[in-house]
């Protein structure tokens, strides 16, 4: 049997086709998110990947900011539940989930058998999120997914203080204008944001094994700066962003199951 | 047809309810007649010893209160504009002061207008910027400010020199309203007040205490409604009556064993912090979709000031207690802890609003502590008392959602499962 989780996020959107709640058929993201084409699109793309027609799948279920505006789903849960059902299939041993996405950043404590115990989520600051990343790459010239590289070559510490993008950015350019190497500035800003999500994750309690996921999980500088400031190793699976859309999947096969006892 | 497509006829008001607008439009009128006549009439900070006024037989008014009713209404906008333009006031003070200090240049709502005021009552136990608010309307419209400061409890109890401190004061400010408005304070007539008071405080606990009931009663939205009689007439009979018929109609639902919460009320929750007035159908919204209903507040149970009829002493002592804002943390924890168990709450839900910086500041401890002791899960969500702009609906609907499958994995967790 077939399940779909699908994720409309706020930038982007992800699918995921699931079969018997064990094997990935396929899985995609495309950069659109919710109120564009990006839900159909990413959609189509794995209905194609996977050979299948929409008839053949037996269970969808949507997740994530626009989870309302996809009509096959049957269901819908909170990107919150989906992320942490979804890291659990990928690493069945994550008690802490660290999530940093487009436009908030959250903190999930998951029980000993995976069930989600509490969450803490940005405030309406866009300070520690992807958003804040996009706007300080935008000012360095650099390519958003590059920082993680480049600030490898970093060398010396700098902080950047603010935590509000407008001000970060000045924060940044005045940096830049005092001649500070862009790997250092990129250090620093990557320390900036560990430190404001590792507040959240603080709050939650950090238990081992810590996972990281989200599209800002890819960058290996935001990785290494919250290991420092947390003080816990931190995994990240190789589908980190795809978490939400896999989770929607799984629920899906569990809905599926559920239906199969009772009738 | 199914569930969703029939249309329920509106509820009814309730009695109580139709009483209670009544009360605060009544209130409203008798200000402005008494403007007319030539008296003098106050604008008082919330937690004000309304007492006082009351035995001098003052008309006063409570800008927070209206600041509330002008954003529930969805009328902020303009109020919020000019502040913060023409005004030049900052953003970030409380909302519920950048509204009122803007309509009190134009005074022309539909209903419920205030007249000038021709004194300000402060008492900083709320918060301090109260006191810039109430001073800037002193200067601008050249009228006396006076001021009970209550000085910040750091611990449970008030010592005989704060005792003192803030008695004298209160004398200070009897002798001189005396002299500004030309009455007379009555002593038989303040205890007379403070036994009303006690019993409006007696009942308003009752009444919020009935939601203890399962299911509960009431839709634990409709509470907030009935704040502004403990808030501008906590002194007066027509409270009692109103509260009364209050409690009348929730022992009424009880006993049929109904609500006025419309459908299953799968998550008793606690709300902590003032509503959300812009957002307040929003939030009943997507709660009642979730089957989420509030049976316990913090805030709304504010205005039960607890003193002993009579006593001066025990009045003052309760007024520098204000539940919220000037009451040491550990006592803060210690009640919600007791109130999550007496309201069977499944979870508590934090409104993070940044107009009022006291509590704001205290949640991130308050949820820490709570948490650690209870183990009963939370959630918070930005949001603001008065300023609509502070909100995202999309934000609440997903926090919402999520914590409704927490709580259910509590309960799992809970029943063994
Ligand atoms: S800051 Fe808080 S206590 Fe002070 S007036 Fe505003 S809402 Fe009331």
């Amino acid at each position: 049997m077939i399940t779909l989780g699908i994720d409309i996020g706020s930038t982007t959107s992800k699918a995921v086709l699931l079969e018997d709640g064990e094997k990935i058929l396929a899985k995609k993201i495309v950069p659109l998110g919710t109120g564009t084409t990006g839900a159909q699109t990413v959609f189509e793309n794995v209905l194609e990947m996977a050979g299948i027609t929409p008839e053949q799948i037996d269970y969808a279920l949507s997740t994530g900011y626009g989870r309302y505006s996809f009509e096959l789903a049957k269901r819908q849960i909170s990107e919150v539940s989906c992320h942490a059902k979804g890291i659990r299939f990928l690493v069945p041993t994550a008690r802490t989930i660290v999530d940093i996405g487009g436009q908030d950043a959250k903190a999930l404590s998951l029980a000993p058998n995976g069930a989600l115990m509490n969450f803490v989520m940005n405030d309406k600051c866009a300070a520690g999120t992807g958003r804040f990343l996009d706007v300080m790459a935008r000012v360095l010239d650099v390519k958003v997914e590059d920082m993680g590289d480049i600030s490898e070559l970093s060398t010396k510490e700098i902080t950047i203080n603010n935590t509000c993008t407008v001000f970060a950015e000045s924060e940044v350019i005045s940096r830049l204008s005092s001649n500070e190497k862009i790997a250092d500035i990129i250090a620093g800003i990557h320390a900036s944001v560990a430190k404001r999500v590792s507040g959240q994750a603080l709050r939650v309690g950090v238990v081992d094994d810590v996972v990281m996921s989200g599209g800002v999980a890819r960058n290996k500088g935001i990785v290494r700066a919250m290991e420092k400031e947390i003080g816990h190793k931190i995994t990240v699976p190789e589908d980190c962003q795809l978490a939400g859309a896999l989770g929607a999947a799984l629920f899906a096969w569990d809905e599926l199951l559920k239906e199969k006892n009772a009738g | 047809m199914s569930e969703q497509q029939v249309k329920k006829p509106k509820r009814p008001m309730s009695k109580s309810l139709i009483m209670v607008r009544q009360q605060l439009a009544d209130l409203y009128t008798e200000a402005g007649e008494a403007k007319a006549r030539g008296e003098k009439i106050g604008w008082a900070a919330s937690i004000f010893p309304q007492e006082i006024c009351e035995t001098l037989g003052l008309v006063v008014l409570y800008p927070e209160n209206h600041s509330a009713g002008i954003a529930a209404r969805h009328q902020a906008d303009p109020f919020l504009q000019r502040a913060e333009g023409e005004l030049e006031y900052n953003n970030d003070i409380c909302s519920y002061a950048k509204i009122n200090l803007s309509y009190i240049d134009t005074r022309n709502l539909e209903a419920n207008n205030m007249p000038l005021p021709d004194f300000m009552l402060i008492a900083n136990n709320i918060c301090n910027q109260v006191t810039k608010w109430y001073e800037n309307i002193g200067k601008r419209y050249n009228v006396p400010v006076y001021m009970l400061d209550m000085s910040f409890n750091h611990e449970n109890f008030v010592t005989d020199s704060r005792l003192k401190y803030i008695r004298a004061q209160m004398e200070d400010i009897i002798a001189s309203l005396e002299k500004l408005t030309g009455k007379k304070f009555d002593q038989d007539r303040f205890r007379e007040v403070m036994e009303i008071s006690a019993e409006n405080k007696d009942l308003w606990i009752k009444a919020n205490e009935l939601q203890a009931n399962s299911p509960a009663p009431l839709n634990g939205f409709e509470l907030f409604n009935y704040m502004s009689a403990m808030v501008c007439c906590r002194g007066k009979r027509s409270t009692t009556e109103i509260l009364k018929q209050l409690i009348s109609e929730i022992e009424e639902h009880i006993e049929k064993g109904d609500s006025t919460y419309p459908g299953e009320q799968k998550y008793r929750v606690f709300w902590e912090g003032i509503a959300c007035w812009p957002h307040f159908s929003h939030n009943f919204k997507v709660m009642k979709k979730l089957g989420m209903n509030i049976v316990a507040t913090a805030y709304v149970r504010a205005w039960a000031l607890d003193y002993i009829p009579g006593d001066l002493d025990s009045l003052i002592k309760a007024y520098t207690f204000t539940p919220s804002n000037n009451t040491p943390i550990e006592t803060l924890v210690e009640r919600r802890s007791r109130d999550l168990i007496k309201f069977k709450c499944d979870g508590m839900i934090y409104h993070l609003n940044r107009s009022c910086k006291v509590m704001a500041m205290q949640q991130a401890e308050i949820q820490r502590r709570l948490t650690e002791i209870t183990g009963v899960p939370y959630v918070s969500f930005d949001g603001d008392q008065s300023d609509f702009r502070n909100y995202s609906e999309a934000q609440f609907e997903t926090r919402m959602e999520a914590f409704t499958e927490i709580m259910d994995q509590h309960k799992a967790v809970r029943e063994g499962k």
